[in-house]
């Protein structure tokens, strides 16, 4: 190939507008900003508290995420099973569900009178309105995107080494542990960081399922919700907060994948 | 998009005006010009301005009501953004304020409505609260409104005047949003409105408390400035404050002012 093909002159222009509808939102909110008094915006007591519980529940997700979605990567990417297959598109339901959905679906499911909180409850356990609901919600949510992102990456990795070493007589959990993952850890890498934004970013399950309350409940999506009411500028000051913790994560995976290639 | 749809029924009506006049009949009794009123009010007016709404419309042929209910700082948020709206209704005198300090209230905001917090339970109350003391006790699980929204505000008043001091498990972003809790069973206790707990039916039990008369949120109703059809739109406004508009206010559990 002498040329790398490249589009038609004409998709510039739809293209720019695209670019544009998705970056001016986000510079208009960098200039509504008042940034002489965002240290003090970010750091009042319920803007701290709000980033520290939402830090610590999606870095929590984000190992449940691995412990879960790993296997299930696997299974999914590495068995022919036909009712496995069939499985697939329910299991990653959640990433075009509104999480709202997602919320009232762990409520159903885990609620004081949900179908397994209610026996929870007689043992004694109660989720709702604690942190662990948040992490939950969490989990929901985030878990399909590191499933998807790691499954493409077994299937682009193929079976090859892993075959060799089987011949060569290394047991299943060696081939995994020695083998297959580390071909995919770039993949991997990049799906628990994607986890891990769509964990900080959650909101609509977490309100639904979880409550508000600030250093228990109150992640920080929801802190700016709520300060939406009676501060717009510390909620705009705490979403810019947000955007550039969002900015970080997608420029590490960028990175993550431009050196896969 | 809102701004268009105006245009376009505006451009109808007037073409609709040109036709009648250039037929010549003159015999007809004048019939009013299409208007199109839109009601910006509080999201807890919804049963209540739907039906009232309906009956203006009876009651003044020609005349088309849209409502957007939404909480009350949100609406007055947007109508500050230039929002096309004739009429708002807030639930609370402070976002009226907000308002008319904006400079976007034509005349005097009336108080239409009153109402007063109430504790919801779920059915079967299993808790067992009857005063609001019992919201206190450490096994309960209490909802309530983030002091940052009206509802939260009453709360925070109430709780003062009682001289208790409420640890809830959850602070909701609405008065809405506490019932959900409460009707779902997640939470024992919430504080709602009364008209809250008169809406939900049997879903709750209302329980009354005395401390709750001490802090009685108004909604007062004004016209605003940049309506087209501002006559029409103080006539809604007086007719909400009606003997009228009051049997529906007092139906749906709200106190007058």
């Amino acid at each position: 190939m002498s040329h790398p093909s490249r589009p038609p002159a004409w998709t510039w222009i739809p293209a720019a507008g695209g670019a544009l509808f998705l970056g001016v939102p986000l510079v208009a909110m960098a200039l509504a900003t008042e940034w002489s008094q965002f240290w003090e915006l970010i750091t009042s007591d319920s803007s701290r508290a709000a980033l520290l519980l939402s830090i610590k529940t999606a870095t929590a997700s984000t190992v449940v995420c691995i412990v879960l979605g790993v296997p299930l990567a696997l299974v999914l990417s590495r068995t022919q099973s036909r009712l496995l297959s069939s499985f697939r598109p329910l299991l990653l339901l959640p990433l075009v569900l509104p999480p709202v959905v997602g919320g009232m679906a762990l409520l159903a499911t885990f609620g004081r009178r949900g179908l397994l909180g209610q026996h929870l409850e007689t043992l004694g356990f109660t989720i709702a309105f604690s942190t662990i609901a948040v992490v939950m919600a969490q989990v929901f949510v985030s878990l399909p995107f590191l499933v998807l992102t790691l499954e493409g990456s077994l299937r682009s990795a193929g079976k090859q080494f892993e075959e060799i070493a089987a011949t060569l007589g290394a047991g299943p959990s060696t081939v995994l542990f020695r083998i297959t993952l580390p071909l995919v850890l770039p993949g991997l890498a990049a799906g628990a960081i994607l986890a891990f934004a769509r964990a900080l970013g959650e909101f609509g399950a977490t309100i639904t399922f979880a409550g508000s309350l600030q250093g228990v409940t109150r992640t920080l999506p929801l802190e700016i919700y709520l300060q939406r009411e009676t501060d717009p500028n510390a909620a705009i000051a705490l979403s810019m907060l947000l955007v550039v913790l969002a900015a970080v994560v997608m420029y590490t995976v960028h990175r993550s994948q431009e050196a896969r290639t | 998009m809102k701004k268009f749809a105006i245009f376009i029924v505006a451009v109808f009506a007037l073409l609709l005006g040109a036709c009648s006049t250039g037929t010549g009949d003159t015999n007809e009794p004048e019939k009013v010009e299409d208007v199109n009123l839109t009601v910006f009010a509080a999201a807890s007016l919804k049963s209540t301005f739907e039906e009232l709404g309906a009956q203006f419309e009876k009651d003044n042929p020609g005349v088309t009501v849209d409502f957007n209910f939404a909480g009350s700082s949100d609406l007055v948020a947007q109508i500050q953004d230039g929002a096309p709206a004739d009429v708002f209704a807030s639930a609370d005198v402070k976002n009226m304020d907000k308002a008319v300090a904006a400079d976007v209230v034509a005349g005097e905001p009336v108080l239409f409505a009153t109402n007063v917090l109430q504790i919801a339970t779920p059915p079967n109350n299993p808790k067992k609260i009857a005063t609001f003391a019992d919201l206190a006790k450490p096994d309960v699980k209490l909802v309530i409104c983030a002091p940052q929204v009206p509802c939260g505000n009453a709360t925070v008043q109430v709780a003062e005047k009682a001289g208790i001091k409420l640890s809830p498990v959850s602070e909701e972003q609405s008065v809405t949003d506490v019932l959900g809790k409460v009707r779902s069973g997640e939470a024992d206790a919430g504080l709602v409105y009364v008209t809250d707990v008169t809406s939900a039916g049997d879903d709750v039990l209302g329980i009354e408390f005395p401390e709750s008369a001490e802090v009685v949120n108004e909604y007062p109703i004004a016209a605003l400035k940049n309506s087209k059809n501002l006559k029409v739109a103080q006539a809604f406004a007086a007719f909400i404050a009606s003997p009228e508009g009051q049997k529906v206010f007092k139906a749906a559990g709200f106190g007058q002012p």
